[in-house]
């Protein structure tokens, strides 16, 4: 295991954070911490980093049991989220800083650091100062520096939340293909559902300073554990009083055993797929069916149809735990 | 945050520090700016209003500012260069500028340090009547010099409580110079303090850096123009200074008299050439010490 | 530890540079009760003092008002060349050494300067005269109006303004009901900010005025005045009134500073 987080608890103030959290995460894994805005994800990045210290439980890094150690000593490489480029310093000497603390020897110093330049693409930037790079580019810098030092974990802490989100996409690919390369036991916080279910290996839904669900973004999307986290990994629309993922619907013209009757109050068609929307005693639903289905089933607003999930889909009642 | 910024990007045009001034240079109605000779409003139209507006203002810098400070150069001149020499080199007019500089100097060099010390404690520290404090600051700016000096002389002359007397010393001109240049430097450091990303410190700590490495690497770095520029406003104010340091000096040539005091003094004895020479003097070095703050500021905002 | 050290550190500088000084002239003033302090400050000489004082200041305040709303909105709205000229000279006042000011008005306006003499030959008298006081106070407090309001212009935009003209109202109009309610709090700010240096020049005054008492004396010279003459309890009660009014200014000041918009 390179990080054991157990039992942490952390208030800010009266206002509990963290509340008895335990997370392993496996060496070598690209794991993100998933979650909505003020769910805690942030501050346990930062208590498994240092920049924060738990009022209980305790923070293991690779063996040794850094819950009282200063960031400085836990060679841990942290991107935050604007960055926090050192503006005075060119990119080189952003990246070199970290070596320069370790008091490397500059031959080996200079070395190094052009690697990381060119594993981020930001060779001829060399020289540059932050404020003169794109956001992108700040961020990549960002990266090098903390993989400079070779750290044991690398924590990201939504790093590509100020960015376009075409960016942002690019970043997110080019992220997942760095980790396959230097294979660095890796944490990012993200409140971007898609972005984790692309990039990480594991995903740890965490929500009002709990963990609710852990597990391959596989297991999260198609196994959630309540409606939160189905709510949160993916659409989902009400059928009868569950949950369901609307691309598990199955539509008919004429009642099935199990179906349901409902109103088409929309279509909506959007490229490949089309958006079915519907009204079902009263609320409002959504079925999502390819172009061909629609054709077939000639769907039109006002036509009556018959809703039922399909024989593997994951259901859950709304007000489960 | 500007990720759509394209690749290569030439390094960005330093702006000066002193006020905003130029909202027109990106304004999409203002091509020309410096070298087109067309006056217009950005909002539109009122050449002419634009053009009453400059001239009325030109017409009462140059009453009020401009045509006196003219006078002054012109006045120190009007005998020959030789004999601006001579006034600014007699011996009372040469050991003010002396002391003058000097002191100024030393008041500058305290301020930096313990300005700088001061603004750190106002933003990173936190103690009861922090507020009140942050307030005071300011006082010596809002204090008439005179009072300035009348209250220093009240407590570090021969009456004093405390029983330290600097009345008639060059100590006691500096206490006086410090006083006067107390918020300079306090308060162009701490807006930057202030402003300064704590996540840079964060950073540098988890790249390995205590926080003795991480001020003197990267916090520092970033206060430095801000230091420079209060010290050199400090500086400027010291040398200028006259009305609290004429009673506690108690004006004794060639030991406490500064500059402006000499000035003074040949401003009542009627030689008022004598006054202009030793008056550019003084104008000269604060045109020189703006220039370098002008320097320093671009240098500054080059680094973001 | 270090804050520790910090903290005693800035805390003393300030306590003796500060804090005490003005404390002892709280003391010295009040040490002999509040009937003397009253006594002294209602002197024929004292009232006069002030009422010059008050003209003085009021003159210039109204005229460096009108001139700082007016190269604001220059500086702000409008393109020129020599734009950053003026703007440099703006500043110019606050590195001019108070007493070189004095001596600067004196060549131009004193009775043997060309404009001087002029001026007398008409019967305006400016040195050793309320004109030349207002000259004096003018220069030295210039900037303040301007670069209280001009940031604020700027960041208010003209959108308002422009929203307003096509609205059909004239430029007055817009500016009497557009513009300055939009800088009103940083245009008090400035105001005050002229006052309080007004009220509290001395040396470019000194100089100026021929310091003749109970004509061209303003409170600033009756303190010092009062000291050189040995009396001691006026000029204390002087300096301690201009010192409450440092103070009352440094809080208003701290109420008004127009606060960031976002």
């Amino acid at each position: 295991m390179a990080i054991e987080v157990s039992k942490v608890n952390k208030a800010f103030g009266a206002t509990p954070v963290l509340r008895n959290v335990s997370v392993d995460v496996s060496s070598g894994s690209l794991t993100a911490l998933l979650g909505p805005s003020g769910g805690g994800k942030s501050t346990l990045l930062r208590v498994i980093a240092g920049l924060e210290k738990p009022d209980t439980g305790s923070v293991v890094i690779s063996g040794v049991d850094a819950t009282n150690m200063a960031p400085q000593h836990r060679n841990v490489g942290f991107v935050f989220q604007h960055y926090a480029a050192f503006k005075h310093m060119t990119v080189f000497g952003n990246v070199a800083f970290g070596l320069e603390v370790r008091k490397r020897p500059k031959r080996e110093l200079r070395k190094r650091v052009k690697e990381l330049l060119e594993l981020v693409h930001l060779e001829q930037f060399a020289d540059r100062y932050p404020a003169q790079l794109s956001g992108g580019q700040r961020q990549r810098m960002a990266l090098a520096r903390a993989l400079a030092v070779e750290p044991q974990v690398l924590l990201l802490d939504e790093p590509f939340g100020a960015l376009d989100a075409q960016v942002r996409k690019e970043l997110r690919t080019w992220l997942r293909r760095l980790h396959d390369e230097v294979h660095v036991t890796t944490v990012f916080v993200t409140h971007d559902q898609e972005e984790a279910i692309e990039v990480a290996d594991t995903i740890v839904v965490l929500a009002n300073g709990e963990v609710i669900q852990a597990g391959s973004p596989h297991d999260v999307y198609e196994n959630p554990v309540n409606p939160f986290v189905m709510r949160f990994l993916g659409p989902v629309t009400n059928i009868n009083g569950h949950l369901v993922r609307p691309h598990d619907l199955e539509l008919t013209t004429t009642p099935q055993p199990g179906s349901t009757q409902a109103i088409v109050s929309r279509i909506l068609r959007l490229g490949f797929e089309v958006r079915v929307e519907m009204i079902i005693d009263g609320h409002d639903a959504w079925a999502q069916a390819t172009r061909g289905t629609a054709q077939r089933l000639n769907l039109k607003e006002g036509t009556t149809i018959y809703v039922r999930p399909a024989a593997e889909a994951k259901l859950l009642p709304v007000h489960a735990a | 945050m500007d990720a759509a910024a394209a690749v290569s990007q030439a390094p960005t045009v330093p702006q000066p520090l002193s006020p905003p001034m130029n909202p027109g240079d990106s304004s999409p109605t203002s091509q020309s700016g410096q070298g087109s000779w067309t006056p217009r409003s950005v909002i539109g139209g009122s050449r002419r209003g634009t053009l009453l507006g400059l001239g009325a203002a030109t017409i009462y810098l140059s009453l009020i500012v401009l045509i006196p400070l003219a006078a002054v150069v012109w006045r120190s001149a009007d005998e020959g260069p030789a004999y601006f020499w001579e006034a600014v080199r007699t011996p009372d007019a040469w050991a003010a500028l002396q002391l003058t500089v000097v002191a100024s100097a030393i008041v500058a060099g305290i301020n930096l340090v313990m300005g700088t010390v001061v603004a750190w404690v106002l933003v990173r520290d936190n103690f009861p009547g922090k507020r009140l404090v942050d307030t005071l600051i300011d006082l010596p700016f809002a204090l008439p010099t005179i009072v300035a000096g009348l209250v220093l002389l009240a407590l570090y002359g021969p009456e004093s409580p405390i029983g330290i007397d600097l009345a008639y010393s060059r100590a006691g001109v500096v206490a006086a110079l410090l006083f006067v240049t107390l918020p300079f430097v306090v308060r162009t450091v701490q807006p930057v303090l202030l402003e300064l990303d704590k996540e840079m410190e964060q950073a540098a700590a988890s790249l390995g850096a205590g926080p003795a490495l991480t001020f003197r690497r990267i916090i520092l770095p970033n206060l430095f123009p801000a230091m420079i520029s209060g010290t050199a406003l400090a500086f400027t104010r010291s040398m200028a200074e006259f009305g609290s340091t004429v009673l506690i000096s108690g004006n004794l040539p060639f030991k406490t008299q500064v500059a402006s005091v000499q000035i003074f003094g040949q401003i009542e004895s009627d030689n008022t050439t004598g006054a202009a020479a030793v008056s550019t003097v003084l104008l000269l070095v604060a045109l020189v010490t703006l220039l370098i703050l002008d320097v320093v500021q671009r240098w500054g905002t080059r680094h973001g | 530890m270090a804050r520790h050290g910090l903290r005693i550190a800035a805390l003393t500088y300030l306590f003796f540079l500060l804090v005490l000084p003005v404390a002892l002239i709280m003391w010295r003033t009040f040490e002999h009760g509040l009937a003397p302090f009253v006594e002294a400050l209602t002197s024929p000489s004292a009232l006069h003092a002030f009422k010059v004082t008050l003209i003085v200041a009021a003159w210039a305040v109204v005229a460096n008002t009108i001139f700082g709303v007016g190269v604001a909105i220059l500086l702000v709205r409008h393109e020129f060349p020599g734009k950053r000229l003026l703007n440099a000279l703006i500043d110019l006042p606050l590195a001019v050494s108070p007493v070189v000011v004095g001596l600067a008005l004196i060549l131009v306006y004193g009775r043997f300067a060309p404009a001087g003499g002029w001026l007398e030959d008409i019967g305006i008298q400016v040195i050793f005269s309320i004109p030349g006081m207002v000259l004096a106070t003018i220069f030295v407090s210039l900037p303040l109006v301007v670069r209280a309001v001009a940031p604020v212009l700027e960041e208010l935009g003209d959108e308002q303004e422009q929203a307003s003209l096509t609205l059909g109202a004239n430029r007055w109009v817009t500016f009497r009901r557009i513009t300055l309610p939009g800088i009103r709090s940083a245009l008090t700010y400035g105001v005050i900010l002229c006052l309080a240096r007004a009220l509290g020049e001395y040396g470019a005054v000194a100089v100026v005025s021929g310091r003749l008492v109970d004509e061209t004396q303003t409170i600033t010279l009756f303190v010092e005045e009062r000291f050189q003459n040995f009396d001691q309890q006026a000029a204390f009660a002087a300096a301690t009134a201009l010192a409450m009014i440092a103070v009352v200014t440094l809080l208003v000041t701290k109420l008004v500073t127009p606060k960031d918009a976002s």
